[in-house]
């Protein structure tokens, strides 16, 4: 498991409130709520900027289980399908509560669910609790698959998304609901900052690299573990209801199979463990790449030299190749790449890096 | 760390985002005056293989009315693929790219060829005011117009499949008073798309009598040696077969080994197709199943476009033994309706190009009847096809049966119409009930 670099430092108090820091966080507020709101047209928050906050949110997710705790998952997308019909039942059948409180509330369903799937990592490791928690993977896509109650009776077992409103404003928009996504991946970036320097994260961090130690210098291993399942849940619950009614506007049990798990884990490994921004890299790679590739296609009529159909075969070999160099050239992400893009006079963490 | 690799990432990235960059609206307008097809393809994934001759067939009829015709009516049709590998998240991608016209061509409507993409763009079509349509397949509740004005389903649905499947195997025991008692076994998908039949036939049950016996295979369905020890053990008279990819031949398969007739396993739309007798081999003989999308090349436009297009190499088939398949055909099916929608709409506001609102006006007057049917040299081949502002789906809904005979499909009947009033009341009430959900106020009619 690769050296959280930034992790560590981000514990020195003087680091922290840095005013490089500071100036970083209040321009990405700028450009989150100011400038992409003016001038994204529909296209490219629709399709480009929602699905890439909402999988990096899930990734965030999966990265505090895996990159923090050093614990795995192969189970992301059951969590996200929890927490799509955890908001879709809540806001269906108690239509009192306001959407920002479902969120809450489904992120929270979905982090009990998690605790209980993690049950067994505190007994098994590795291989096997990776195996285990695949068992939340089928178990989810059966019982919404099988059971209609969860999709309010719906024939095709879909759920659409319901009124999407937030303190009397309809979200139902491309700007509306980029607002949504935009304003949950804020408070929850902002909560999972938090969450790993605070004693939980350090213990969490301890845990991962040497868990024996860990419980000799008094971390309660057990609990902290589950926590950390109950967590990781918690966020990609969020995230899993943003995909369903901020991104798709419909879900059924199967747009969160073991596809998007697997994509999931990928953008934690191509945004690099143990990092927070890492998972929008990730999850920009993911989500872009494919477009990307396309549009360079269509840019440079590549479609006249070649027939559509091997064009977008090789689409997915170039993109396929594109993932392995980066693992083997980039093993720690694309995170600690961009770290060394930065050049180091304006970069505050890289004295220490 | 070599540099190398970071610049040619950085040059990939910078050439990606410059790619991006010139996402819609376009600079250029090259194609000002023309009318955009946006075609959403599956080319790779697994469905693959029947999207490839239906992407041809809908490809080769649009290139047939540009290169022969000279257009529709004198406009041409700018046909955009859009790669989806029939995932909901590039289909969005797909429609968000071309909803508002592309390089100066607008766009009067979108097929997403997908169930999934039609149920997941229902929300952002009625804010967009984009036409969405989905011949075959669709939301069946999106047949009342007034409460889904920008959803099409044309021509199809699985409710009216049962019923067209119990009316069939009514002609075979000698009518509706001899079904009771019969025993009819609906093996299905276990997924929205194979349950949808289960209400329907219960209906449909009651009505007549026959035992109605509902069994799931789950997704994909490879093993199914306990379903047909089940229907064995009923002593089954009729399987209805709601299959999907792999699960259809093996269903068939399966059948031959528990000695059950393949010539009483009928098949549903997307259980009969070439690709779904053939892998089953001497055992899908006698294989029956429900087409909306008659297979065969005895028909006049199938002729044209075999001597126009396939023979003049203009052909996006690699394969011409796909010429002339159900999937072929129902490409060329699904790009008549465009065309004939376009039609309808230059009458009423002139030979140009369609903007979306235009395009939604034009689908719901659509009238392909009997004589135009034959002037297209389509007849057999597409049943009559009536839309209106209430109804987005047709007035008359009809699908032949077809029987595979070891090499290839024959079709056993004439169209047989399925009796839209039974169940219209619960359609209507299913549509009610979700624009309450969503707050929706059904729309008066305008037109």
């Amino acid at each position: 498991m690769p050296q959280p670099a930034d992790a560590l430092l981000d514990d020195r108090p003087l680091r922290r409130i840095a005013s490089p820091r500071v100036l970083l966080i209040l321009l990405v507020l700028v450009i989150a709520f100011g400038v992409v709101p003016a001038i994204g047209n529909d296209y490219w928050l629709s399709s480009i900027v929602i699905p890439t906050i909402v999988m990096g949110l899930a990734g965030i997710g999966l990265n505090l289980l895996m990159g923090y705790t050093g614990l795995v998952s192969l189970g992301s997308a059951a969590f996200m399908s929890i927490g799509a019909f955890a908001t879709y039942n809540l806001l269906l059948r108690v239509p009192v509560l306001p959407l920002p409180l479902v969120l809450v509330l489904a992120g929270l369903i979905s982090a009990v669910a998690g605790v209980l799937f993690g049950l067994p990592s505190l007994r098994i490791k590795g291989f096997y609790l990776a195996a285990s928690t695949l068992g939340a993977q089928f178990f989810f896509e059966w019982l919404f698959t099988n059971y209609n109650w969860f999709s309010h009776e719906s024939q095709s077992l879909t759920i659409s998304a319901p009124r999407l409103e937030a303190f009397g404003h309809d979200l139902s928009s491309a700007t509306g609901r980029y607002l949504l996504v935009a304003v949950s991946a804020a408070v929850l970036i902002a909560l999972a900052f938090a969450i790993i320097r605070s004693r939980v994260g350090r213990e969490w961090m301890a845990i991962r690299d040497m868990d024996t130690a860990a419980a000799v210098i008094g971390i309660h291993v057990a609990g902290r573990k589950l926590l950390s399942y109950g967590i990781s849940s918690f966020f990609c619950g969020i995230a899993g209801a943003l995909w369903a009614f901020g991104y798709l506007g419909t879900a059924d049990a199967h747009a969160f199979n073991l596809d998007k798990s697997f994509q999931v884990l990928f953008i934690v490994l191509i945004g690099g463990s143990a990092t927070i921004f890492g998972n929008f890299l990730g999850a920009a790679f993911i989500v872009l790449m494919p477009i990307a590739l396309d549009r360079i296609a269509l840019a440079t009529d590549l479609s006249a030299l070649t027939d559509q159909g091997a064009l977008a075969n090789i689409q997915h070999i170039i993109f396929g190749v594109i993932i392995i160099v980066l693992l083997i050239k980039e093993p720690d992400g694309l995170a600690s790449l961009l770290r060394r893009l930065v050049p180091p006079g304006t970069n505050p963490r890289r004295a220490g890096g | 760390m070599p540099s190398s690799f970071v610049k040619i990432l950085a040059f990939a990235g910078a050439l990606g985002l410059a790619g991006l960059a010139g996402a819609p609206p376009a600079a250029a307008q090259d194609h000002k005056g023309e009318q955009l097809y946006p075609l959403f393809t599956y080319r790779t994934g697994p469905y693959a293989p029947s999207f490839i001759p239906f992407g041809a067939g809908n490809r080769d009829y649009l290139t047939y009315v540009n290169d022969v015709e000279g257009g529709v009516d004198g406009v041409k049709i700018f046909i955009q693929e859009c790669e989806t590998a029939y995932t909901i998240e590039r289909g969005i991608e797909c429609y968000e790219r071309y909803k508002n016209g592309y390089d100066g061509a607008l766009t009067a409507a979108i097929y997403p060829h997908s169930s999934g993409l039609d149920v997941a763009l229902t929300d952002k079509a009625r804010i967009d005011k984009v036409p969405i349509v989905s011949p075959g397949g669709g939301q069946n509740i999106a047949t009342d117009g007034r409460i889904f004005p920008y959803q099409y389903p044309l021509m199809f649905d699985y409710w009216s499949e049962a019923q067209i499947v119990v009316d069939y195997i009514a002609s075979k025991v000698g009518g509706y008073d001899k079904l009771k008692g019969v025993k009819i076994v609906t093996l299905y998908h276990d997924s929205g798309y194979g349950r949808d039949t289960i209400e329907p036939l219960g209906i449909l049950s009651k009505k007549y009598g026959f035992e109605d016996i509902q069994i799931p295979v789950p997704h994909p369905g490879e093993q199914q040696q306990t379903q047909w020890q089940q229907i064995r053990r009923a002593q089954a008279d009729w399987v209805f077969l709601r299959g999907w990819g792999v699960m259809t031949p093996v269903a068939i398969k399966t059948a031959a080994r528990v000695g059950f007739p393949a010539d009483h396993i009928i098949g549903d739309i997307w259980s009969g197709s070439e690709d779904d007798a053939r892998p089953a081999g001497g055992a899908a003989k006698g294989y029956l199943a429900v087409s909306v999308f008659p297979p065969g090349t005895d028909y006049d436009i199938l002729r044209t476009l075999k001597a126009k297009i396939l023979d003049a190499g203009k052909s996006d088939l690699k394969d011409n033994t796909k010429f002339g398949t159900v999937y072929y055909n129902y490409g060329v099916i699904e790009a008549i309706t465009f065309v004939e929608a376009l039609h309808v709409g230059h009458r009423k506001f002139g030979n140009r190009p369609l903007a979306a609102e235009e395009g939604r006006w034009a689908l719901e007057n659509l009238d392909i009847d009997a004589k135009r049917i034959a002037d297209l040299g389509a007849k057999g081949l597409i049943s009559p096809l009536k839309t209106s502002p209430d109804n987005h789906k047709g007035e008359t809904i009809t699908a032949k049966v077809i029987q595979w005979d070891g090499a290839k499909w024959n079709t056993l009947t004439d169209w047989i119409k399925a009796d839209t009033s039974l169940f219209a009341d619960t359609i209507r009430a299913k549509a009610a009930a979700y624009a309450q959900e969503k707050g929706i106020t059904p729309q008066t009619n305008t037109n």
